[in-house]
């Protein structure tokens, strides 16, 4: 297959699966509306209530729900590699926080002279680390359309120079898991580094308003809870229907057996990059939404761990089905909070145990349980033994049910 | 089905959050507890939230405040930055705590600030710091660098006689401000900037080898050589360890540390690093009955003979005492009043003066150098004369050499500009 | 559980305390035949001095020394040896001055000053502590310094000579020149021939005098040579062209020299953190390389390695010079163990699906880390560094080794060796060979292969809690240990090749020195990040690593 041809079938797969948008499935158009449907309650609930009635939604509870959301799309764009692509990417948490970092950047121009120090052009960090003037990377970023744009650009560039390197050299498996753990691991030490400019270990953080709006009103945190409801449910009708499409296929046959789509004339690097880069867009807007709700953003999110956390979400889902992984997230975070407030001293003990048991127990997750009901058991047992111990391989698995609906 | 489960969870999520948020507070008066109880800053945090505790105990065995109770509302934000803001939120508004005693890293409280000044809470901050900052909601009991660092050099410099200066940190807000404050000062007493020599690592750093060996040869050019370490947390054992096993005494190059207390040396066998120096303003050795009691007290409480007091928990206890003394004083533990009651409220520290809250929202307090004793414990060498007042903003940055923090009438500012004559920094 | 281990603290805090305590038992050995003025008549002067020494604030304590010493002489040897060591004492109510040291019992046993005879178990509240801090230390080097001089062993004149070079006055010059006068050994003489030749070039204004001075001066590396070389240059006033051409050279001949072991020292340490890294990653090599099992609880194999070593000090308080013997092979059985617990209980049932493997050890690693915390408290705990590993082998004035950073290399070589030999040459090294190239096939042969895969894993813990056991003795011993080698460990094996021995070894040293080597120009930080990068790339060049794998196993 040529280039140009290649190009065109991967153009072509790309309107179908813009045109599968327009028809989502049954499934997913439920999941949407019941997001939508509660977002919308509690915001009502939050804005219309008084506080004393007993139905009032706190703005505690809203901003929690937003960060849970941001969560569940950042375990989807997981997914969405992993599960389909057998991409295990244990350094997505790089592509959250760089989208993070761009609208902190953002946000933090906004103060103006509002900062401690009241200078207009300098954040408060560079002022009394005698920065004398903005360094150019933070030039533009007061504009909201410019900080989008390269909130976008950056971890979409930087997930395309590493796909296409590592993807072209067919770098797999846990080999590549291990690289992309290296890749945020790196940028997390550079971020720590006050001579970066981005605020070094306390981040950025002290945000006053976004178009003008004021962050602490409770108006802007519903529009924000919204809009990251909105966001999740636009990013999971589109990532169904690329999965569902000829693309997500070929994404499919490539996570099964590489080598035999390759020689089908497939070029499995090209699918896998284009992917993958959808995959850390999608992980940047979740980034760009939680930086706001939260507050602050710092060098942490890039750690590995939290890259490896994301992983747990979507297997405690279930991968490979989308909404498995946002029920992880959901579920593993919702977990976290009651947790580390009723049990502080031992939540880690609950949680590294239901790790434990879901992997050993429920390999296909929370999803699975829900499909085995739908599909026949001899199916996903019969997959499970074929496989050998080679540390290169991504699991076999079956098309999922809800994929072949 | 899936979606069955869906609703259960998002509805689970919501209903428990309206429930709690419907529980009217008793009457009692709450204080809530923000220490991170796992994660990395665990090892330090716990022992502060012991103290709180502790605290309140003893406050309720006489009799409470105002006639009422004190309840203590244990959170755990996991050492995890964006958590200790969304933990503030659910102290303030649904456990609607009067106070917050809490946070360590200026990472945390910089997250919680914004919380807390939003939804006006009052927080109680009892960790040495980097300074530059002063908000109406917190109170900082822990020491500014005026109060640890440069006292802390003046020693080395009159009495040790140190010409070369290492000034060794961990890459974050606290050591960066600090040896930009210390350079300044540095310089202005005359010291060559060849004989500065700053070097930063990373967090966790464990392999110290080559800056061990770089400051032996910087402290070989025959003049007297100290380092100021502003080293964090879990780097300092290794530190330490290669220090001893390069053979660099305390006579040779002593390093004076600004983070490492008593519960720190707890996990260091510290024969080798006998001689070697800490800037604070307590230590469990200082002889005082205040402090006896105190340790007596906190022995007890923790049922442990071997566990040792820092000077965080003597700036808890104080902060502890002193928000105590402010309610009484303005007889409810509204946020607003009590603030201002706060300011000039005296009460004795541990080391036996008294420390006074000042208009911006610092303390004044006594600064000690101890040397490491073979016991993991300090012995005071030098204290200062009187009582030094903490710096909200350092005299020796540019930026800030003009700000000063003042929460009474009229100026009622956390960054009042004294050549503008205006509030915010700069001046417009 | 909470008490028995208080009672530990306890014990371990004596023991600290036991090497020096035999370091000060053999200088009062020393001092003792030369006590003779026990026997004499002790100047009522003495006593006074003595007497006040109890009594003197910090500052007024130096002087009284200084008394001391023109009074007594050598005699006060033992009493500033046991004041530089924090050991000396007095009776609170008969005032009486005493070395005191605890034994193994914790009792503090008292001895005279001056003819070491044995004053008897003293209760803690008889006795007080005679006051010391960093200037009375140096000042107390300096005369012990003097003394040694005289009536030192060959090392202790080296030694006082050496500490002369820094403070050339006269009073020590005429120290010197009785020393000199007493006859000494060659190496001796030949530093007091530098010190005099310094004091010629610092003080003669003859130029051929100082053109001499200058000759022997040139190639030392002691580090007061370097130092007033550089101030003569430095001087303007310093005119004579030819002194100032002579110090040029000599400084930078001196000055090549030190590059020369600057670089050495370099290299040393690039490979002690490679050994350190090799160390972590030799047991993941195992688990991860020839298993497949993306082990994450690796990290806290290592800690609890360490934990063992904590423990087995705690319960050998008396022979800590042993405990690290003990240590290895109690921390190979626990890691070990736990290692076959966890692959009999967990693992096995990820067969096949390695990524997966990956989320079950993560769990896992959380329960074992908030375990620690809930056994041991979420502190650091204190791991003594026995006295055969401390200290530096001091090769010349500017490049010494530390024995601990030796030994470890040494160590992790041994290590690596063991393991290799265990793989190539045992009945288990052929089956867990057996078993990672060709599962079915093994099986189909009669190999056991359930109970080789949980020796294989258990063979992994164990080498990593033996990792444990060496990093104890150079970073903190907490439940955050493991963390910190996990993403270093992966790196790694991986750098090295998966299943590949050899380049876990190659890929640990290569990655050590060339941080070390990035580190002078580059920082910490950025070295780290460097490398990182360097790694990222080098892996798209070779996607399987330094050694891939070949043959069946590979694909």
């Amino acid at each position: 297959m040529t280039t140009v041809e290649h190009n065109r079938s991967l153009f072509g797969n790309l309107a179908g699966a813009l045109a599968q948008l327009r028809a989502p499935g049954e499934g997913s158009s439920l999941l949407v509306a019941i997001l939508l449907g509660v977002t919308l309650l509690m915001s009502a609930a939050n804005l219309l209530l008084p506080a004393e009635s007993p139905l009032y939604v706190s703005t505690y509870t809203i901003t929690l729900m937003g960060k849970y959301l941001c969560f569940a799309m950042l375990a989807m764009a997981v997914d969405i590699v992993w599960g389909y692509c057998g991409i295990l990417s244990l350094g997505h948490g790089a592509f959250f926080a760089l989208g993070g970092y761009g609208m902190g950047m953002y946000l933090m121009r906004q103060i103006g002279d509002r900062g401690v120090y009241g200078n207009p052009d300098l954040p408060d960090f560079m002022v009394f680390l005698n920065w004398q003037e903005l360094p150019w990377y933070w030039q533009g970023m007061d504009q909201f359309w410019f900080a989008l744009l390269m909130a976008l650009l950056v971890p979409g560039l930087l997930a395309f120079v590493f796909g296409w390197l590592a993807f072209r050299s067919r770098v797999t498996g846990v080999y590549l898991s291990i690289m992309t753990q290296a890749l945020t691991y790196a940028l997390m030490l550079a971020f720590f580094r006050n001579e970066m400019g981005f605020g070094g270990n306390n981040g950025l953080t002290d945000f006053k308003d976004m178009l003008g709006f004021d962050l602490q009103a409770d108006g802007t945190r519903v529009a924000l809870l919204m809009a990251t409801a909105l966001l999740l449910a636009l990013t999971f009708v589109a990532s169904r229907a690329i999965v569902q499409s000829r693309l997500g296929r070929v994404v499919v046959a490539i996570r099964d057996a590489e080598p035999r789509a390759r020689f089908l004339g497939y070029r499995t690097e090209g699918y896998k990059v284009w992917l993958f880069v959808y995959s850390a867009l999608v992980a940047a807007v979740a980034g760009m939404l939680y930086v706001p709700q939260v507050g602050i953003i710092n060098p942490g999110e890039f750690s590995p761990l939290n890259s490896i956390e994301v992983v747990v979400w979507v297997a405690v889902g279930g991968r490979g089905t989308l909404y498995g992984a946002i029920v992880g997230a959901l579920l593993v975070n919702y977990a976290k909070t009651r947790f580390t407030a009723v049990m502080p001293d031992g939540w880690l003990f609950a949680l590294g145990t239901l790790f434990v048991v879901v992997t050993v127990l429920l390999p296909k997750g929370l999803a699975g349980l829900l499909q085995r009901g739908r599909t026949t058991d001899a199916e996903t047992r019969g997959e499970n033994n074929t496989g050998e111990v080679s540390a290169g391989d991504a699991p076999a698995e079956p098309i999922t049910g809800e994929a072949r609906a | 089905m899936n979606v069955k489960k869906f609703v259960a969870g998002m509805a689970l999520a919501a209903g428990t959050s309206v429930l709690s948020a419907a529980v009217m507070a008793a009457d009692t008066i709450k204080v809530g507890v923000l220490h991170s109880l796992s994660g990395t800053m665990a090892i330090s945090e716990t022992t502060l939230k012991d103290t709180v505790l502790m605290m309140v105990d003893e406050q309720n065995r006489k009799g409470g405040l105002l006639g009422k109770k004190l309840e203590a509302v244990v959170v755990d934000p996991a050492s995890d930055w964006p958590l200790f803001a969304e933990k503030t939120r659910e102290l303030l508004t649904k456990e609607k705590v009067d106070v917050i005693f809490g946070c360590w890293t200026s990472v945390s409280r910089k997250s919680v600030l914004p919380v807390i000044e939003e939804l006006n809470g009052l927080m109680f901050y009892p960790v040495q710091y980097e300074g530059e900052e002063s908000s109406k909601n917190v109170f900082y009991t822990g020491a500014s660098p005026n109060q640890q660092a440069i006292p802390a050099v003046d020693y080395l410099m009159n009495d040790l006689e140190v010409e070369r200066w290492v000034l060794a940190g961990t890459d974050y807000v606290y050591p960066r401000t600090t040896n930009k404050i210390l350079e300044a000062y540095l310089e202005a007493k005359g010291v060559d900037k060849k004989d500065i020599m700053v070097n930063y690592t990373p967090f966790g750093h464990s392999d110290w080898q080559s800056i061990v060996a770089d400051i032996k040869k910087f402290g070989g050019a025959g003049k007297k050589t100290a380092v100021v370490s502003t080293i964090n947390g879990d780097a300092n054992v290794p530190f330490y360890k290669e220090l001893a096993n390069q053979g660099v005494s305390a006579e040779d190059i002593p390093v004076v540390a600004f983070s490492v207390g008593e519960e720190e040396l707890s996990g260091i066998d510290t024969r080798p690093l006998v001689g070697h120096l800490a800037a604070w303003n307590y230590f469990q050795g200082v002889d005082s009955e205040a402090n006896e009691r105190f340790i007596q007290e906190w022995k007890k409480f923790t049922g442990d003979e071997k566990r040792v007091t820092n000077d965080p928990m003597e700036a808890t206890y104080i902060g502890f005492n002193m928000w105590a003394k402010a309610v009484e004083k303005a007889e409810t533990t509204d946020v607003d009043a009590v603030e201002q009651a706060m300011i000039g409220i005296e009460f004795p520290n541990l080391s036996g003066g008294v420390a006074k809250m000042n208009k911006n929202h610092h303390l004044s307090k006594p600064v000690f150098i101890g040397e490491i004793q073979d016991d993991g414990q300090f012995e005071v060498v030098w204290e200062t004369d009187g009582l030094v007042a903490g710096d909200a903003w350092s005299d020796f940055l540019p930026g800030s050499k003009d700000l000063i923090a003042d929460w009474t009438a009229p100026i009622k500012c956390g960054n009042y500009n004294t050549k503008a004559k205006a509030c915010g920094g700069q001046g417009q | 559980m909470k008490h028995l281990l208080l009672t530990g603290c306890l014990l371990l805090a004596l023991v600290t305390t036991l090497p020096a305590a035999s370091a000060g038992s053999v200088v009062s050995e020393q001092a003792a035949p030369s006590a003779t003025p026990a026997s004499e008549e002790p100047g009522g002067n003495r006593q006074v001095l003595l007497a006040r020494l109890t009594r003197a604030s910090l500052r007024e304590s130096a002087e009284v020394l200084d008394q001391l010493e023109r009074s007594g002489g050598r005699a006060m040897r033992g009493l500033f040896a046991a004041m530089l060591a924090g050991d000396l004492y007095y009776h609170r109510e008969t005032g009486r001055l005493m070395a005191v040291q605890k034994n193994p019992a914790g009792e503090r046993i008292g001895s005279d000053i001056f003819t070491g005879e044995g004053l008897g178990v003293q209760s803690r509240g008889s006795i007080k502590k005679v006051r010391v801090n960093n200037r009375l230390r140096s000042h107390l080097r300096d005369a012990i310094a003097r003394i040694d001089l005289m009536h030192g062993t060959e090392a202790q004149k080296e030694g006082a000579v050496l500490a002369i070079l820094d403070d050339l006055s006269p009073q020590n010059m005429r120290l010197l020149q009785v020393t000199a006068d007493a006859g000494q050994s060659d190496r001796v003489s030949e530093l007091i021939e530098l010190a005099r030749a310094m004091v010629e070039l610092r003080d003669s204004s003859v130029t051929d005098a100082r053109l001499s001075a200058i000759a022997v001066m040139s190639g030392r590396l002691e580090a007061p040579v370097r130092n007033q070389l550089q101030r003569l240059l430095d001087d303007e006033r310093e005119s004579d062209r030819k002194i100032r051409i002579a110090a040029q050279q000599s400084l930078e001949e001196i000055e090549g020299r030190i590059a020369f072991y600057d670089f050495m020292e370099q290299l040393f340490f690039g490979l002690s953190l490679g050994s350190v890294l090799l160390l972590a990653a030799i047991g993941l090599a195992i688990t991860f390389g020839v298993m497949g099992v993306i082990n994450m609880a690796h990290g806290e194999m290592i800690m609890l390695g360490a934990y063992t070593t904590y423990v087995v000090q705690q319960l050998m308080p008396g022979a800590i010079e042993y405990s690290l013997v003990v240590a290895v092979p109690a921390a190979f059985l626990v890691s070990g163990s736990v290692g076959v617990l966890i692959e009999r209980g967990v693992i096995r049932h990820l067969q096949g699906r390695p990524l997966e493997t990956l989320l079950a050890t993560f769990g896992i690693s959380l329960i074992l880390q908030q375990a620690v915390r809930t056994i041991f408290s979420p502190l650091n705990m204190p791991v003594v560094t026995p006295g055969w590993m401390s200290g530096v082998f001091a090769i010349n004035p500017v490049f010494s080794v530390t024995f601990n950073r030796l030994y470890i290399l040494l160590f992790a070589l041994a290590v690596f060796a063991l393991l290799l030999v265990t793989l190539k040459k045992t009945s288990l090294g052929l089956n867990v060979r057996a078993v990672s190239q060709n599962r079915d096939m093994a099986k189909a042969m009669g190999v056991r292969t359930e109970m080789v895969d949980a020796m294989t894993f258990g063979l992994g813990s164990g080498i990593a809690g033996v990792a444990g056991v060496a990093l104890s003795q150079l970073t903190n011993v907490g439940p955050n240990l493991g963390q910190s080698y996990i993403i270093d460990s992966f790196m790694v094996v991986v750098f090295g090749g998966v299943g590949n021995l050899l380049g876990t070894l190659v890929g640990g040293f290569s990655l050590g020195v060339t941080n070390k080597f990035l580190e002078p120009a580059t920082g910490a930080v950025l070295a780290n990040i460097i490398v990182l990068v360097c790694l990222i790339l080098f892996i798209q060049k070779r996607p399987k690593g330094l050694f891939p794998q070949r043959g069946r196993a590979a694909e």
